[in-house]
């Protein structure tokens, strides 16, 4: 072994692993966002009992480590609800994305109290209902503090994935491991270094195309609040329906 | 204290035995600081009241509750002969739901001192995202109404503008506009010129102006502009350490205060 490539065969095998950690990060990632926003919002609710149970919830969540959370998901509650063995994915999912909330919930409680109090005023004022509320004015406001958090959060995540091996799944990590036992069966034998060299990397890739995700998306967002660029503020008047004017309004927004 | 004499506007004239607002006996403490003391208040349809006093007597704190932003302690009430707090069953009045309360608040609008414009939204969509999203008017129809209302302010020409781009002055115009969007009965003003530039506070009264000239819209004001309050408002009320201790016409309050302490406080105010 000289190089540090593997043969296509081993990447292959590899290809296997990495596409059910890629799943398993975007599930869980969906979930952990709904449950964030869910409990982050129940966090603030002026119902006591909602703001007792999402409190328990993130004290919960956060204070398990992710591998006994998995471990109950995937093991012990299936006994427990009597319903047999349930996809493993689904479990782990369940396990990863419920952490996911944990910590989520807090920083999109922590975000939304860092909007102006003025602004939560202004919505009572217009009389919008609580949805509208969060929806047009609370979120678009928090999101810029959201998101940096968040992208550290989505990481994290991705690390959590590896420890689904654990329960059986062959994610990326177990098939680098199902490689590293079979390798000296192999036409081609595989150096334990150089097979971790290239799940390193793989992983170090999937972290930084997370990565520039998010900042493109802070970099979105930012721009919502810097001046108009020209093509938005055609939008807003072509959308205000006064032919007469909008050309002249349009030019006036860049 | 009974009801003011002027009737104003006449716009309203049928419902002129109906206050637009009506306070009875309303109580707000925080803590041990009483700020709303047995408060007693009609404000007749159409009609201008400015209200005056010195600073923590609790005139922000009048407009709060009747905007929902403050809960009272205790007392009733009414916007348009609807109460705000409370739902009549039967014969009792119940603690209102909040479906309730929302209902009755469509009818209030309010300014505020710093503007609160939602920052990420341009002038037009501050303006027009209530009367879409509250009143469910078509995105055409709200942007519209949006355009003329920046146009009753001088500002159509800065309908895409976020606030960011805007001078103070324009900021508490777009925020006049967007009071206005959703036609409220009553509308209220907590010192909407302090926090600007001496020489940007005469676009900003302009405006208030016209509202007042068309006569259609119940507005209760804070403000420390005398000159304005005597050109615009059908009563002067006097407050202090949550009571009401003078009120009437302003140009009578003006010229011959009463009450020692109105007397002290008008000479402090018109001293600047
Ligand atoms: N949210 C609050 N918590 C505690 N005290 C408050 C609050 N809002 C107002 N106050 C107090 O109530 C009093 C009246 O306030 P305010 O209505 O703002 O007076 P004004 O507008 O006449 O200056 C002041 O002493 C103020 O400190
Ligand atoms: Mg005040």
């Amino acid at each position: 072994m000289d190089g540090l490539l593997l043969t296509p065969g081993q990447y292959a095998s590899l290809w296997i692993g990495v596409q059910i950690t890629v799943q398993l990060l975007l599930w869980s990632f969906a979930l952990g966002v709904v449950l964030s926003l869910v409990f982050g919002l129940m966090r603030l609710s002026e119902n006591r009992f909602a703001r007792g149970f999402a409190l328990c919830y993130v004290e919960l969540f956060r204070g398990i480590s992710s591998i006994v959370l998995l471990f109950w998901f995937a093991f012990a509650l299936p006994i427990l609800l009597d319903i047999g063995q349930p996809s493993r994915v689904v479990m782990a999912v369940l396990a990863l994305g419920a952490n996911m909330g944990g910590y989520g919930a807090e920083i999109v409680r922590g975000a939304i109290l860092s909007v102006p109090k003025g602004q939560h005023e202004a919505t009572t004022a217009l009389n919008l209902s609580g949805f509208h509320r969060v929806r047009h004015v609370i979120l678009p406001q928090a999101l810029p503090v959201i998101l940096p958090p968040f992208g550290n959060l989505t990481i994290e995540i991705l690390k959590g994935t590896a420890l689904v091996s654990l329960v059986g799944l062959r994610d990326l990590a177990f098939s680098a491991e199902i490689l590293r036992t079979a390798r000296t069966q192999m036409e081609v034998p595989i150096g334990v270094p150089e097979l971790f060299i290239n799940v390193l990397v793989i992983y170090f890739v999937l972290a930084q195309i997370i990565s520039f995700t998010f900042r493109l998306f802070e970099r979105l967002v930012n721009a919502r609040y810097r001046q108009r660029t020209g093509r938005r503020a055609v939008d807003v008047s072509g959308g205000a329906a006064a032919p007469a004017t909008a050309p002249g309004d349009a030019t006036g927004g860049t | 204290m009974s009801a003011p004499e002027t009737n104003a506007a006449g716009t309203t004239g049928a419902d002129a035995a109906v206050p637009a607002v009506r306070m009875r006996e309303v109580n707000k403490a925080f803590g041990d600081n009483v700020v709303l003391d047995q408060l007693h208040l009609d404000v007749d349809p159409g009609e201008r009241v400015v209200i005056i006093g010195p600073s923590g007597s609790g005139k922000t704190t009048i407009l709060r509750v009747i905007m929902t932003l403050e809960r009272p302690d205790s007392g009733t009430i009414e916007v348009g002969g609807r109460h705000l707090y409370h739902e009549r069953k039967g014969d009792e009045l119940k603690p209102a739901s909040e479906k309730h309360i929302r209902q009755v608040r469509a009818n209030v609008g309010m300014v505020f001192q710093h503007f609160n414009l939602f920052p990420h939204l341009s002038a037009l969509e501050n303006i027009a995202l209530a009367p879409i999203k509250a009143q469910g008017r078509s995105k055409d129809d709200a942007n519209q109404t949006a355009l003329e209302l920046l146009d009753k302010v001088g500002l159509r020409e800065h309908a895409n503008h976020t606030p960011g781009q805007l001078s103070g002055g324009q900021k508490q115009r777009v925020a006049i506009a967007r009071s206005l969007a959703t036609e409220p009965e009553v509308m209220l003003f907590d010192e909407v010129t302090s926090a600007l530039d001496p020489e940007l506070v005469g676009d900003v009264l302009e405006v208030l102006r016209d509202i007042a000239e068309e006569g259609k819209t119940t507005m209760m004001l804070v403000t420390h502009e005398m000159g304005f309050a005597r050109e615009v408002a059908d009563r002067l009320v006097m407050f202090d350490s949550g009571r009401i201790i003078e009120e009437g016409r302003p140009r009578e309050i003006l010229a011959d205060p009463q009450h020692e302490r109105t007397q002290s406080f008008l000479k402090a105010v018109l001293a600047h």
